[in-house]
């Protein structure tokens, strides 16, 4: 069972702005799913009306089975939402948010307190229930919205940028607990600016832009489909210009650092012997800039087509893989 | 951030269970709020009042003489009552509500399945249970001023929970339309406040030409005050069954144009 289904989904605000242009998707029960899309791009206007914070212009959206429009009170008990801005009132405390939250979702006081001390706990927030949540920090605000989202145990979590503004550290331990939220049985949707962060966590992806869905793929998948990376190589010695190495494409930088595109089809072995024999040595290296981000700027930057066939295979040529298949549908 | 255990599928969802348990929660979270702020929500109407009594009463009022047979301060009682009541019930939803909005909070019971009649139920209760909480507050004042006698109790409390039911609505109402603090203050001072001074609270309506009273049976505020003011006195200007015929009529129209905006998301939702 699709734990979100969405057909034919539009959406034009009253100042005439066509947020969505007919958006199909499809999620499966127990993924963990990035929705990524560059600002204005029609993600939180999709989350809204799976939410029905928005009302939809046309189209049709099922949560689990139900439709939002014929069976909304059981569409809505499915979901837990993590919304971008922080929505909770500042002067009640993270304890009686959630406790209420609970209320709002049928849950008995006696059992919301119990998981309130639960899910404040996990998310560290116990030793500040007490307190006014104006008093609490950013990192510690986008918790405790996680924490009031999980109170009813919803079937499909989803989290529009939950960790904007959150330090390394919080972020990667939020990280881990999400992924236990998700192997625990519960689907994830998850919308970030942070690309390394959809990478690392999501086992599938779409991409949205101009209020359609650009690309649907496994995580997997979309990432093999990145036929030239860029990396960055520091230089023991200083360079007065770029080495000629036939078949690659070098750029230096500066002195120290030299660019060079690599197709997937070429070996870096390869470079590092032509570097060798020309006396070049290199102290480290890295890629320009993370495999998803590289693939996301070529997509929402409507570069031409020909640029992209050569750099990246769009999804008509992708090797079709049965969520690849499902999106095309 | 340690590990978490979640239900792979959710229980059938007891659609009663949720709503009377989601109406209790909001009615808390009201009452929570009332009793949090009870500078803002408890003490300044008791204030008001006391100083009604004091001036208007015990100061003007030996001046003025009996109305309508009574000792003045005993005929302004129940109005001046029945005022804080109007007063606090519009103006708890209007402020909560409106707060919601602003804060965006109100987007915690948006997402949640309680319908919408649920959330506009459990906001207008909350407004009566602050509207009851005052109007208990000001008549423990008004004792220390006039002597009430209670003749027809089920009539007070059917005019006070009525009252008080209308305006949480309005105030809702209020709230669902305003765009900024501003809108929301606009209602009480240009239309309640009028409504309530020359809705009968200090005065008989006998004493007005024809003219003028006529136009007083159009302001609601005269029939709600009069038969608030029946279950003390045992007299009214207006008939006590068009009174309550109104004020039905009022809490039915009014709540269902709540439900419905709000189903429609008028002021809340793109």
């Amino acid at each position: 069972m699709n734990a979100l289904s969405v057909r034919g989904l539009t959406k034009t605000y009253a100042n005439g702005v066509e947020a969505l242009k007919g958006v199909d998707l499809d999620v499966e029960q127990g993924d963990f799913f990035a929705l990524l899309g560059p600002n204005g791009a029609g993600k939180t206007t999709l989350i809204g009306i799976i939410t029905s914070l928005v009302n939809k212009s046309g189209g049709e959206a099922r949560v689990f089975g139900y439709d939002i429009d014929r069976e909304l009170e059981a569409a809505k008990s499915c979901i837990g939402i993590v919304p971008q801005e922080i929505n909770f009132n500042m002067w009640e405390s993270p304890f009686t948010i959630v406790v209420n939250q609970a209320g709002f979702y049928g849950i008995e006081r006696k059992v919301a307190r119990l998981r309130a001390e639960k899910y404040l706990k996990q998310l560290q927030l116990w030793d500040k229930r007490g307190g006014m949540s104006r008093g609490l920090s950013g990192g510690m605000k986008r918790r405790l919205m996680i924490a009031r989202a999980l109170m009813h145990e919803p079937r499909l979590l989803i989290l529009d940028e939950p960790t904007a503004g959150v330090d390394i550290e919080i972020r990667r331990s939020m990280w881990d607990f999400l992924r236990e939220i998700n192997a625990s049985g519960t689907t994830i949707i998850l919308t970030t600016h942070y690309l390394e962060e959809a990478e690392t966590l999501c086992r599938n992806i779409a991409i949205i832009n101009g209020g359609r869905i650009v690309e649907r793929d496994r995580m997997s998948s979309l990432l093999r489909r990145l036929h030239v990376e860029t990396f960055v190589l520091n230089l023991r010695d200083p360079l007065a210009a770029a080495p000629a190495l036939p078949g690659y494409v070098t750029r230096l930088v500066d002195d120290r650092t030299l660019e060079v595109e690599v197709s997937k089809d070429e070996t870096l072995n390869d470079i590092f012997a032509r570097l060798t024999a020309l006396g070049i040595e290199v102290l480290s290296m890295r890629n320009k800039v993370n495999r998803l981000e590289e693939i996301f700027m070529r997509l929402v930057e409507g570069r031409g087509a020909e640029e992209r066939g050569a750099a990246f295979e769009p999804v008509a040529a992708a090797a079709p893989g049965p969520l690849a298949a499902g999106a095309r549908r | 951030m340690s590990a978490v255990t979640l239900p792979a599928a959710a229980p059938p969802l007891r659609l009663g269970v949720v709503r009377w348990i989601g109406f209790k929660t909001i009615v808390i979270r009201e009452y929570g709020r009332i009793i949090r702020i009870w500078g803002q929500t408890i003490v300044p109407p008791v204030v008001t009042a006391t100083l009604y009594f004091v001036i208007f009463g015990s100061l003007i009022g030996r001046r003025v003489g009996a109305m309508d047979g009574f000792d003045y301060l005993q005929y302004i009682a129940p109005g001046l009552i029945m005022m804080q009541v109007i007063t606090n019930s519009y103006g708890n939803v209007v402020a909560s509500f409106f707060g919601a909005k602003f804060g965006k909070h109100v987007e915690e019971m948006l997402v949640s399945p309680l319908p919408s009649w649920v959330i506009v139920a459990g906001y207008a209760a909350g407004g009566v249970v602050r509207g009851l909480l005052v109007g208990a507050a000001v008549t423990v004042v008004s004792l220390f001023f006039a002597h009430l006698h209670v003749q027809h109790l089920a009539v007070i409390i059917a005019a006070v929970l009525l009252t008080s039911l209308i305006f949480a609505l309005g105030g809702f109402l209020n709230a669902l339309f305003a765009k900024n603090f501003d809108q929301v203050n606009w209602i009480p001072t240009f239309v309640l406040t009028p409504l309530t001074y020359f809705g009968g609270v200090f005065y008989s309506i006998s004493l007005l030409p024809e003219w003028a009273r006529r136009v007083s049976f159009a302001n609601p505020i005269l029939h709600m005050v009069n038969a608030f003011r029946y279950g003390f006195l045992g007299t009214s200007d207006v008939n006590l069954g068009v009174a309550f015929a109104l004020m039905v009529l009022a809490a039915v129209a009014l709540f269902a144009t709540a439900v419905m905006l709000l189903e429609r998301g008028a002021g809340i939702r793109d």
